[in-house]
C-alpha cells in the first residue's frame, strides 16, 4: 500500500525563478533563503519519494477567469511549464502518473470533493519553483500529481475544507495498491499582499503562530474564514490554504524536522517546513 | 454582495470585481504570450480595442497606474503580466501603490522583521 512519507510546505514567488535563472543562490539577499533548503534536500535523498502530490495555486497560466475551478486535479502523462508573461526560462517538463491521479480523483469524489479533472494542464511558478528548490538539477526523480486550489477569485474554499481535502488525500493514497512513497508538497504564503494601498503587508506574529499550529493543532487556522485570513495574512497570504491541505494529509501527529522563516523575499514573508507523519 | 468588514487598502477580487474587470484581465492574460506583448507595444490602442476595454480600463492602462487598474477590476495576478512588459517587479508595483520610492518600500518590508510577538 502506498503511503505518505512526509510533507514540505514552502513559499513560491516568481522572483525565485529570476534568481535561479541568474544563478544568485549565494548572493547575500538570496543566500538565507536558498540555504534553508539544504536540510530538506538531504532528507529527500534519504527517503527517496517516488511521487509528489503538489498542492498549489495557479496564477493565470493554466486557468483564466472564464473557468475557475475551486479544486482541480491533474490527470496528465506530462505537465509543462510556460511563459507567464515575464519571458524567463521555463523549467523541464514533469512526468505525471495518470493511473494514480484517477485513483485519487475517484476516492476524493467518493468523499464528496467535486473536482475538476485536467488531462492537459500547464503548471506555473507555484508548482515549478518549489520543485526546483527541492531538486536544483531539475532532473525530477518523482512522478507528480498537481492539485490546484483557487486563491485567485473569491469565494475561496475555507481553511476547514482545505484541511479536509488533505485528510481525504491521505486516505486516498493509503487505498492505492502500489507501494509508492508519496511526498506532499504544498506551496504558497506566508503573509504577503501585492495589491492595493496595503501592498507590502506582512504579519510575522501570525505567520509564526500558524507554523507552530501545523505541528500541534492543525485545525487552529480553521477558526478564521477566508476573509479573516486575508485580513491576517494579506490578499496572497491566504495561499496558506495549501499548507493546511498538506498538513491534513499527514495524519493526526507529525514531527517537525526543519523550518525556516525569512522576511522578505520580494514582497513575501517566506516560510519553509518539513513535517513527517508519526505512525 | 458581501457582509464582511472592509479591509483598508484592499479590494477583494470577488464576483463583482471579476465581472467588472473581465476584459482588462483577459487582455492581461494574453500577455503570457510574448507575441502578444509585442503586439501591445507595437500598437497599444489597437490592442486595447481588440479586447474591448472600457474607458476607465483604457485610461488606467495608459497611466500604468496599478491602483486605477484595480479600481477598474484588475486582478493582481493578471496585472503582474502587464507590469512584466515594462520590466517592473512586484516591489516596483508595491512602491507605486503605496506612494513610496522602491528603496522606501523595500525598507518597509525589511522592517517587518522587527514586528513584536503578541500574546494571545
Amino acid at each position: 500500500m502506498a503511503r505518505i512519507i512526509g510533507g514540505i510546505t514552502t513559499s513560491h514567488v516568481p522572483a525565485i525563478g529570476r534568481a535561479i535563472a541568474k544563478g544568485l543562490q549565494q548572493d547575500p539577499y538570496w543566500k538565507p533563503f536558498f540555504d534553508a533548503y539544504a536540510p530538506v534536500r538531504q532528507w529527500l535523498g534519504e527517503v527517496k519519494p517516488d511521487v509528489a502530490i503538489v498542492l498549489y495555486n495557479d496564477h493565470g497560466l493554466n486557468f483564466f477567469l472564464d473557468k475557475m475551478p475551486t479544486f482541480a486535479v491533474g490527470a496528465a502523462p506530462e505537465y509543462r511549464n510556460a511563459d507567464e508573461g515575464w519571458g524567463i526560462p521555463t523549467l523541464p517538463a514533469f512526468q505525471g502518473d495518470p493511473a494514480l491521479s484517477w485513483h485519487l480523483i475517484e476516492q476524493l469524489t467518493g468523499e464528496e470533493f467535486d473536482l475538476t479533472t485536467c488531462q492537459e494542464m500547464k503548471v506555473d511558478h507555484a508548482f515549478t519553483l518549489p520543485m526546483a528548490l527541492l531538486w536544483p538539477d531539475q532532473k525530477w526523480p518523482v512522478r507528480v500529481v498537481p492539485v490546484c486550489i483557487n486563491t485567485v477569485q473569491a469565494p475561496l474554499p475555507s481553511a476547514a475544507r482545505c484541511l479536509k481535502l488533505g485528510q481525504a488525500l491521505e486516505r486516498a493514497v493509503a487505498s492505492w495498491p502500489g507501494d509508492e512513497r508519496v511526498l506532499v508538497l504544498g506551496t504558497g504564503g506566508l503573509s504577503h499582499q501585492l495589491d492595493g494601498e496595503r501592498a507590502g503587508f506582512i504579519n510575522k506574529d501570525f505567520d509564526l503562530r500558524f507554523m507552530d499550529s501545523l505541528v500541534d493543532s492543525p485545525a487552529w487556522a480553521t477558526q478564521y474564514n477566508t476573509h479573516q485570513l486575508v485580513e491576517l495574512a494579506g490578499t496572497q497570504g491566504v495561499e496558506l490554504l495549501m499548507w493546511l491541505a498538506t498538513r491534513g494529509a499527514l495524519g493526526s501527529q507529525v514531527q517537525e524536522l526543519h523550518r525556516n522563516y525569512h522576511i522578505p523575499i520580494s514582497n513575501t514573508a517566506s516560510g519553509l517546513m518539513l513535517l513527517e507523519p508519526v505512525a | 454582495m458581501t457582509d464582511h468588514t472592509e479591509i483598508p487598502g484592499t479590494v477583494i477580487f470577488d464576483g463583482a470585481q471579476a465581472m467588472k474587470g473581465y476584459a482588462l484581465n483577459r487582455m492581461c492574460y494574453s500577455f503570457n504570450d510574448a507575441a502578444n506583448r509585442q503586439a501591445f507595444i507595437a500598437d497599444e490602442d489597437a490592442y486595447c480595442a481588440q479586447y474591448g476595454l472600457n474607458t476607465q480600463q483604457r485610461e488606467a492602462i495608459r497611466a500604468r497606474n496599478v491602483l486605477q487598474l484595480i479600481a477598474a477590476g484588475g486582478n493582481a495576478y493578471y496585472l503582474a503580466k502587464f507590469a512584466g512588459i515594462f520590466g517592473l517587479d512586484m516591489q516596483d508595483i508595491g512602491a507605486q501603490q503605496t506612494g513610496l520610492t522602491k528603496a522606501e518600500f523595500q525598507a518597509k518590508l525589511l522592517a517587518a522583521n522587527d514586528q513584536p510577538r503578541r500574546s494571545i
